[in-house]
């Protein structure tokens, strides 16, 4: 039953994706979206207001920073996570003791 | 110390291998400006070797990371990061707008500067999230973490 489910809903929803992927633009295409929005602004100006000569850097880490610091903190995130999940197990009781005495 | 798999090849090759990763580690960071790199690859790269010393000679030994200090780490990142942020909210300038920081030099070196202050933050952050990670997957008999 659940399974006939999920196939049900799987199969429309891969056809709209097969059916959306004909419209994607050519890889490499100049004229698609994500070269003609800001990308020429950042080729053209990056140097000379951000002082990084690579790209990549002044992207990531200044027009973008507010990015960066999200990413940064998803990380911790899954960090502080794994001690959550996992750094409660048993301990055993007498070396914590007698460390922390 | 507990020597967890350790060997003298082992621990030789590791006293030779960490120093030089460290160097690699502050290059990529440094360097990063300039070229592909930058503070998650250096954290990356100084996270693995102070794993490598972990496993190798032991969670005890020196010179590495407690666990508690890697929490500490993996918290100082972001605050690093979002204090240069603030910092440049209270000069003036936008949330995270570097160049407006009141130091005495050139604007575009102001901004280069915070660059490597933000990935400094980054690179703290990320070696201490992987060496928690490390610490609360690997099972210690002395049962720290």
């Amino acid at each position: 039953m659940i399974n006939r489910l999920i196939v049900l809903l799987f199969v429309p929803a891969l056809a709209v994706l097969l059916q959306a992927a004909g419209d994607l633009p050519a890889v490499g295409d100049g004229t698609s979206p994500a070269f003609t929005h800001v990308s020429p602004y950042y080729l053209e100006r990056a140097h000379d207001e951000t002082g990084a000569p690579n790209f990549v850097t002044a992207v990531l880490a200044d027009y973008r920073g507010y990015d960066t610091f999200g990413e940064l903190t998803v990380i911790l995130t899954a960090g502080l996570a794994c001690l959550l999940i996992l750094g409660t197990r048993d301990d055993p009781p007498a070396p914590q003791n007698r460390d922390r005495s | 110390m507990r020597s967890t798999f350790g060997s003298p090849v082992l621990d030789a090759a590791t006293r030779l291998l960490v120093p030089f990763m460290w160097l690699f580690a502050a290059y990529v960071l440094i360097h990063g400006h300039d070229s592909p790199g930058g503070g998650f690859q250096a954290g990356v790269i100084l996270a693995a070797s102070l794993i490598l010393l972990r496993l190798v000679r032991g969670q005890g030994s020196r010179p590495n990371l407690s666990s508690r200090d890697a929490v500490t780490c993996a918290c100082a990142g972001p605050l690093l990061y979002g204090g240069i942020g603030v910092a440049s909210l209270l000069s003036g300038g936008n949330f995270l707008d570097y160049g407006v920081l009141p130091l005495p030099m050139d604007p575009v070196q102001v901004r280069v500067i915070g660059t490597l202050g933000i990935e400094a933050g980054v690179m703290v952050g990320v070696t201490g999230v992987l060496v928690l990670i490390f610490d609360v997957l690997a099972p210690w008999d002395d049962g720290t973490v």
